[in-house]
Parts: C-alpha cells; sequence; structure tokens
C-alpha cells in the first residue's frame, strides 16, 4: 500500500494521543512519512478525541475522507465513526463494548444519537447494530479484546493488572501494526523514543508479547519504506516556537488559551538550551501579554506573544499602541473557530479580517500566513525580522489544525534564515539630550533607539505626536506622522521578496487561491486535478501585487470561514471577481476528497458561486 | 555621567494642567528626587497612563512612555524585565490603576518587579470631566456628578498589600519635599514600590480639597509606626504588624495618615526567574542572544 491511514478513537485523558504518537513514530522508523491529525474536545478527560496518522512515500501534508483501519478504544468511537471506514477496512475493537446501547454512551451528542436511532429504526440501537452496519459497509471487523489481553501479558510478565493496563495504547498500537504484518523492530525503537528505564522495559516486552500471539493475516499489508536517516516529528506549535527561537526571540508572553499556548509551553520548557533562554512570562490577561511585549520591545527584546479567538480580540489596543509608537512585536495568532469562545479545539481561518483591520484607526501591520509546518518555522523568523525591519506590528497566522498536526519532515528543511535589516540608533556620549525619534524618513523607517540607549532620550505617546513624540492635535504634524508610518507598508510590499509574498504552485484555467494550512490539501489534490492551478498567499497584508495573475481565470478561494473572507480581500485588493468561494466552518480541516470533489464541479462549471463542505467527525 | 543640575530634569515642555493641580507638586517631587538620586536620564523611564496624570513623562527630561489607559504596569514591567538596569517609574491615576488597570494593579503585586508605582488619586476622571473615580466613596457627590456617587470605593493600600506590593506608601500631593523623599525610598526599595498619592483636584473634586485635606494628615512615624517587617518574624507578630496596617491603611475622616505603610523583603520576579533562567539578570533579554542558537540540539527530542 502506498497510501495508508490509521485512526484511533477514544476517551480523551485515556492516551490514545501517546498511541498516535507510537504508531507514527514506529512507521515513521520503519521509513514511511506521516501526518497526524487531531480531533478532541474541550474537556480534561472522558469526551471523545481521535488521531489521525496518514502514511506515504513522500511527506504527507493532507487527510483523506475515509480511513484504512479503525481502533476503538471505547464504544463511542464506534458510533461517531461508522462510515468512516472505507470498504474492505478495517474495524479493530473491544468485543466488550458490544454489550453497550448508543443511550449508554453519555458523552455522545444527542445529534449523533438520534441520527443512529433513526438509521437503525430503533430508539436505543445496540453497538451490535452498529458492527453490523461496519459488516454491511464491507469493513473487516477485528475484535480484539484489549483489556483482556493487558490482563493476560501482565500475568505472564508478573506485573499486576493495574500495571499493564496502563500499557493498553501499546497493545493497541502493537496489535494494530502485528495484524499489518509490520515487523517489530521499529516499534520497539519507537518505544525506546517515548519512554525510560521500567516503563520502557514493561512496554518492550507488552509489544513482543502481542506479537508472539497468532493472528489473521489481512488483505492489505504494511511494508518498511527504507528508514533514512535525518528526519524529524513535530507538530506546527513546535515549528512555530523553534521558528522564533531561530529568529532570535528573546520574550514571549502569553496568556493560557487553546491552542496557541502549546507554543509558550514548549518554549518555558526549554530555556536550559545554548541560545534559547527565552524570558516567558505568563500574564494575567492577553491585554496584559500585548502590552509586556511591546514594553519588552521598547527596551530592545525582540518580543512576541501567542495567543487565539478571544485573546486576540482583547490585543486589538496594545497592538494599535505598538503600531502607533513604532514598536516590533509580533503577535501569533493560532486561530480556532469563532466567534465568541466559539469552538476552541477546532479549526477556522475566521480571524483573516480581523487580522488585517482589527483595531480602531490605521496603522502599517504586517500579516503573513504558515500554510504547512516547514512554514510556519521559517514565517516566525520572518515575522520577527520584519517586525524589526519596519518597527511594527506583524501578525503571524497559524490555525487550531496546523498547530496540532504532527509531520515527518528532513531535519535539513528547518534551516536558520540570515535575515536583518534593522535600523537601530548608535549610542551617543555625554550629556544625554533629546532625540527626534519620530522624525520623517523618506521610507518611512527611522532608527530605533531602544529604551537605555546611552547619550539620548525621547517620549514616546500613544496620542498623536510630533518627531519628538510630545503630543500635539496640529493638523500639518498628523499627516506627517500618518504618512509615516503608513509609508513603511509601501516600503514593505516593495521589500519583501515575491516568493515570500505569495506562490503560483501550477497556473491553469481555473485559479485556486488561498492561504495558510489549506496549503498541504490543495497542493496533493492537483494531482487528481486538470486545468487548475493553484495561487498560495503567504503575505496577506500589505496585499500582494497579484492582478496580472487573475486574468482571464475563473477564481475559486477555498478557506475555513464561513463568509469567504479571502475572497472578499482578492476582489477588493484586485478588482477580480471570485467565482466560486469554497468554505468550510465545522471545524474540521478540509479533506483531500472534498477538495478534489468541489474543484472537479467548477471545473465542469457545474458549481455554484458557494460551495459549502460539511464533512468531518 | 556628566554632572546633572535639577533643571536638567525639567523638559521645555508647558504642562498643560489647570491652574492648581496637584500634578504639579507631584512632578515637582519627582523631579527633585531623580535629580537627588544622581539618575541617568538615558537609563531611566517613566511610563504613564492615560489621563491628566498621563502626561507628566513629557515634562521630564528622561526617557518617557506615555501608553495606554489602564496598562501602564505591564508596559513597564516588560521594559524593567528586559532590560533590568533600568531604572523604572510607572506614573497613572486612581481610575487607569484601580479601574480600568485592576487587573494589572493585582497581578503586579503577585509578580514584585523592581520598580516603583505611583497613583495619583483625585477621585474623579478629570480629563473626561469629572466623573466618579474608583476611589470615590459611596453616597459622595462631587460638583461634577449629577447624582451622588452609587458605586462603593477601592481601598489603594489594602489591595496593594493583599496583592503582595512589599512597600507600600501614601504620600500628599501639596507636601512636595515629603512626597520627594517617599519616591526616592520607592525607588530605591527592592521589590514592587506602591506610592498612593492624594491629590486634590481644583477643577472637579469640591468634597476634598487642599482645605480639606491640611488640617486631617498626620506622618506615621510621628506616632512611632514602624513599616519595616523583619524578615522571619514570627506569626503572632506578623499578625499583629498586619492589623496595624490595616487599621492605619483603613483611617479616613478625621485623621489621614501619610508615609511609609509597609516595608517587606521578599525575591524579586527577577530573582525568581532564575530557576527558569540561570544567568539572568546579568544576561537580560534587551542584549540579543548570549549564544548562538543549538537548533540541532533542540531537533535531537523530535528526531527519528
Amino acid at each position: 500500500m502506498d497510501d495508508f491511514t490509521w485512526r484511533v478513537g477514544g476517551p480523551q485523558g485515556g492516551g490514545i494521543e501517546t498511541a498516535a504518537t507510537l504508531f507514527a513514530r514506529a512507521v515513521g522508523k520503519g521509513g514511511w512519512w506521516v501526518a497526524t491529525k487531531r480531533e478532541y474536545h474541550s474537556n480534561i478527560m472522558g469526551r471523545h478525541s481521535y488521531l489521525d496518522v496518514r502514511l506515504g512515500r513522500k511527506p504527507v501534508a493532507s487527510f483523506r475522507e475515509k480511513v484504512d483501519m479503525l481502533v476503538a478504544l471505547d464504544g463511542e468511537t464506534l458510533a461517531r465513526h461508522l462510515d468512516e471506514v472505507r470498504p474492505s477496512g478495517v474495524l479493530l475493537y473491544d468485543p466488550q463494548v458490544l454489550e453497550l446501547t448508543v443511550h449508554k454512551l453519555p458523552m455522545l451528542d444527542h445529534r449523533v444519537a438520534e441520527a443512529l436511532s433513526e438509521r437503525f429504526g430503533k430508539l436505543d440501537p445496540s453497538l451490535k447494530d452498529l458492527l453490523a452496519a461496519y459488516v454491511e459497509s464491507g469493513v473487516q471487523p477485528l475484535p480484539y479484546p484489549f483489556e483482556e489481553v493487558a490482563d493476560r501479558i501482565g500475568a505472564e510478565l508478573g506485573v499486576p493488572s493495574l500495571q499493564a493496563r496502563r500499557t493498553l495504547n501499546t497493545i493497541a498500537v502493537a496489535a494494530s501494526l502485528h495484524f499489518l504484518g509490520f515487523p517489530l523492530e521499529p516499534l520497539l525503537e519507537a518505544l525506546a523514543l517515548q519512554f525510560r528505564g521500567k516503563v520502557l522495559e514493561l512496554n518492550q516486552s507488552v509489544a513482543q508479547a502481542v506479537y508472539r500471539e497468532e493472528v489473521p493475516k489481512l488483505s492489505f499489508q504494511l511494508h518498511l519504506n527504507g528508514y533514512e536517516p535525518g528526519r524529524v516529528y513535530l507538530t506546527g506549535a513546535q515549528a512555530a516556537a523553534l521558528g522564533k527561537l531561530a529568529g532570535g526571540l528573546r520574550f514571549q508572553t502569553y496568556y493560557p488559551i487553546s491552542p496557541a499556548t502549546d507554543e509558550s509551553t514548549y518554549l518555558e520548557a526549554h530555556t536550559h538550551f545554548p541560545g534559547a533562554d527565552v524570558m516567558v512570562v505568563q500574564t494575567e490577561d492577553e491585554i496584559a501579554a500585548v502590552t509586556m511585549a511591546v514594553g519588552a520591545a521598547l527596551a530592545g527584546a525582540k518580543a512576541a506573544t501567542a495567543t487565539s479567538g478571544p485573546g486576540f480580540s482583547l490585543m486589538a489596543e496594545g497592538m494599535g499602541f505598538a503600531g502607533m509608537i513604532e514598536a516590533p512585536l509580533v503577535v501569533t495568532l493560532y486561530q480556532r473557530g469563532g466567534p465568541s469562545t466559539g469552538l476552541p479545539t477546532r479549526t477556522e481561518q475566521g480571524d483573516l479580517m480581523f487580522a488585517i483591520r482589527g483595531g480602531h484607526g490605521e496603522y502599517p501591520r504586517i500579516v503573513l500566513a504558515s500554510g504547512d509546518i516547514q512554514d510556519a518555522f521559517m514565517d516566525a523568523q520572518k515575522a520577527l525580522a520584519w517586525a524589526w525591519r519596519y518597527q511594527t506590528v506583524v501578525v503571524h497566522l497559524l490555525d487550531k489544525f496546523l498547530a496540532s498536526t504532527g509531520q515527518i519532515l528532513p531535519q535539513e528543511t528547518l534551516k536558520p534564515l540570515a535575515l536583518d535589516g534593522e535600523r537601530r540608533l548608535a549610542p551617543k556620549e555625554g550629556k544625554p539630550t533629546p532625540y527626534a525619534r519620530y522624525a520623517p524618513t523618506e521610507d518611512g523607517i527611522s532608527p530605533f533607539a531602544p529604551l537605555g540607549t546611552p547619550g539620548v532620550f525621547y517620549w514616546m505617546t500613544s496620542d498623536e505626536h510630533d518627531p519628538l513624540e510630545h503630543i500635539t492635535e496640529d493638523p500639518v504634524l498628523r499627516e506627517a506622522q500618518m504618512e509615516k508610518r503608513m509609508q513603511k507598508l509601501l516600503t514593505a510590499r516593495k521589500e519583501i521578496p515575491l516568493a515570500d509574498q505569495y506562490t503560483l504552485f501550477r497556473d491553469g484555467e481555473v485559479l485556486v487561491l488561498g492561504f495558510g494550512s489549506v496549503k498541504g490539501t490543495l497542493l496533493e489534490a492537483l494531482d487528481h486535478l486538470e486545468g487548475v492551478g493553484y495561487l498560495h498567499l503567504r503575505l496577506l497584508w500589505p496585499f500582494p501585487e497579484i492582478t496580472h495573475l487573475l486574468e482571464g481565470k475563473r477564481l475559486v478561494t477555498v478557506e475555513h470561514n464561513y463568509s469567504g473572507q479571502l475572497a472578499d480581500l482578492v476582489q477588493q485588493e484586485t478588482l477580480k471577481r471570485v467565482h466560486h468561494r469554497v468554505v468550510k466552518y465545522n471545524g474540521r480541516p478540509i479533506t483531500l476528497e472534498e477538495a478534489v470533489e468541489a474543484l472537479k464541479a467548477v471545473k465542469r462549471g457545474e458549481a455554484p458561486g458557494r460551495i459549502v463542505l460539511r464533512k468531518g467527525v | 555621567m556628566v554632572e546633572l543640575k535639577l533643571t536638567d530634569y525639567k523638559a521645555d515642555k508647558h504642562p498643560d494642567w489647570c491652574p492648581g493641580c496637584g500634578d504639579f507638586g507631584i512632578l515637582s517631587a519627582l523631579q527633585m528626587a531623580l535629580f537627588e538620586l544622581r539618575l541617568d536620564p538615558s537609563r531611566t523611564v517613566i511610563f504613564s497612563g492615560i489621563g491628566c496624570s498621563g502626561k507628566t513623562p513629557h515634562y521630564l527630561n528622561v526617557y518617557g512612555v506615555h501608553t495606554l489607559h489602564g496598562r501602564v504596569l505591564p508596559i513597564a514591567q516588560g521594559a524593567k524585565l528586559a532590560n533590568p538596569h533600568l531604572t523604572v517609574v510607572a506614573v497613572g491615576g486612581d481610575g487607569d490603576g484601580l479601574g480600568i488597570g485592576a487587573g494589572h494593579f493585582v497581578a503586579a503585586g503577585r509578580r514584585n518587579v523592581d520598580m516603583l508605582y505611583i497613583l495619583y488619586d483625585n477621585e474623579v476622571y478629570g480629563l473626561t470631566k469629572g466623573q466618579a473615580g474608583p476611589t470615590l466613596g459611596l453616597g459622595e457627590k462631587t460638583k461634577s456628578l449629577p447624582k451622588p456617587n452609587p458605586q462603593g470605593k477601592v481601598n489603594p493600600l489594602l489591595l496593594a498589600f493583599a496583592s503582595g506590593y512589599t512597600w507600600i506608601a501614601r504620600g500628599y500631593a501639596y507636601d512636595v519635599k515629603g512626597l520627594k523623599e517617599l519616591i526616592k525610598e520607592g525607588i530605591n526599595h527592592k521589590g514592587l514600590a506602591f506610592l498612593h498619592v492624594l491629590q486634590p483636584c481644583p477643577t472637579y473634586n469640591d468634597l476634598h480639597t487642599k482645605e480639606w485635606f491640611a488640617p486631617r494628615l498626620y506622618r506615621l512615624e510621628e506616632e512611632g509606626y514602624d513599616p519595616l517587617i523583619p524578615p522571619g518574624l514570627p506569626p503572632e507578630a506578623l499578625e499583629a504588624r498586619m492589623a496595624r496596617f490595616q487599621q492605619k491603611a483603613l483611617e479616613w475622616g478625621e485623621r489621614i495618615p501619610v508615609g511609609v505603610f509597609w516595608k517587606a523583603e521578599l525575591p524579586t520576579f527577577e530573582a525568581r526567574l532564575k530557576a527558569y533562567l540561570p544567568r539572568y539578570p546579568e544576561a537580560y533579554p534587551a542584549q540579543g542572544p548570549e549564544a548562538p542558537l543549538d537548533l540541532e540540539g533542540l531537533l535531537q527530542e523530535f528526531a527519528l
């Protein structure tokens, strides 16, 4: 098999994430490239969560609609993922859940329970009914009593049941791989990456015990793919954190919020590495997070903050302050489903317009969006460099999907960039004198003097100001300062290399436009489409000059929001009509099949102007 | 550094406060304190919030950052943490610090960053024409209010205490010399110092005027009040000191105390950060990276 997706579902806090990481590392050790998608509730323990590990013979960055193998660690998984396994795919489940009925699954959404009742024509269908439906759709059921196996192996190894059952995840992964005919060795190596000492010994013994048991051979098998060293497996949030370090970050603030927090906690945990001694401050709210970062930037530290949804709303005023006093600031925005608290742990691209426009008044801000994990690493560096080059706010857009998706990449793709271009005032000697920090310049950029620069002092104010930054309401001085600040946008658009502004991956009579995390899916979709091109936007503001690329094309946008914000932006900036808006706002990432189907319909000329994608569990 | 005169600390900018405003007294006291401490203007930063008090930095010849309404404390803390060699003074009004910025006021106490915060308390929002501030008492009606204040007041000293400020004092805007001494002590204090300044607003506050305050104010030290809390004080002794602090902090009406109420030693946030950043504060964020990034080392945990 060249393309394989393994899904594991179970209660949150039950270790399914550990299981997916183990599976990904085991097949990774066996030479496969993988991407891992994580779907979870805003909950600590008990609610349904699942992960997909998709394998490919080259780096993978998108996900399929149907999985090849579903491992159900509880009954709820059976209920939620009916119709999600491809015909002749495999369902690995614990037969003891068959005793349950749909109404005995307390965390199952009523909507799902009612749909099942209707489908089976019963008030309370049993999980046996559900299993029959899997079988009817061509799925091969594989009963596997996880807990019983744990107890049996525990007894064999002389380990108490409670301790043996802690290895259920290893058992689930080992059983899956064993059924698939995958060798044991990579799994043992993967366990060594995950555990240490006695825990490792136990888990390795358990895996070996699972492999000793006879299992039926499946109709499809997973072979080794030729191991190559020099590969890494990491998530988007980790890549963004590493990119910030590579970009010289020295100060990071945050207030806990999903899904942005992963980045800051990664940084907090790694300050002992040379060059990574970033001061990370957990603040009382996002207002303090953004303003404290501005304070640190004013003192000369490369500073950033990271947030999501509601936190970004709170930052609007602080960002405007940074824009007004020309402080270099990076805000990393992990978008999630909005509005309000919305879907805290689900993906969306609903903050595009807010990132560009949010806040009162106008100031120059740069907005860039990362399309995949490598981009996240590169873009975090660019964001810091641009903030310091243009002495203003840079919003780095990511989303929940990208933040929590894991991917195997060649390590060499994560290379530090050599970026510079800061303009600073040289320290002076003698009695300190006022410095006209805000004297207008041709390109809008004036030498920055961090607080504490010897020999000078000056004032800054959030009010409109004169070149010394004393308050003024004079109309002429106002015009001069507004023009100085806004000039920086024109300068940035001129200086930022086109390769950092957009990439035309392929041209076509139908031209798809996208930004951010739709990149991986759309690039793979191109393999299944003819006459369809893809223009991926990296820089969203200042908006790149792309009008010439759109001439005479049938334009389609694909994005994760309700209204088609990118479509609006493209129309506003290019005066070209976007003919089709493909949108998705149920919090689940666009699948490969959805994208291909929608774009085929566009190509055939059969699609409406607005296409809503609704897949996902 | 070149020897500076008192006048060198005064900016060539005319203050636009109302005649008789308490801000003038605070500004003079600040100017004198900076001069007497011989502070280097290029290493000293005055941060301010928004409101009449927010204009203070513009009138002093040191680095000045006139920030946002209510956000002066996080901004000042960010700068101080990024460059611990800066002398940082944050100033703001009662609405700025205890109304819109109250959350930051509390959180700053929990951290104990080494700086001074001066709260100008005139009980009204002057710049927006005299609405009730968070320190105006329940039922009080200044001439600028159409009806008596339906909201109660917060006690700044008690809130500072509850939040963990390690130096808590009160001064009076028209007692410039006394205020100057308090500012100097607050700047020299290791940790977060809070200076509450009673400040008449001659335009909008006709209740608590210069004439009202003058006969009521007295100095704590006149009564032999000792603010110093020595480390290792036994619990009963500490409780007694806390009770005395509370009694003095609540004293209002016939007699109103000024002076230092509380002075304790607790590790600063800078010192606490050593657990995360062993080379801090010798090496600090504003300096840039100390060593090239060990990206190889960091990527180890992700290697397959």
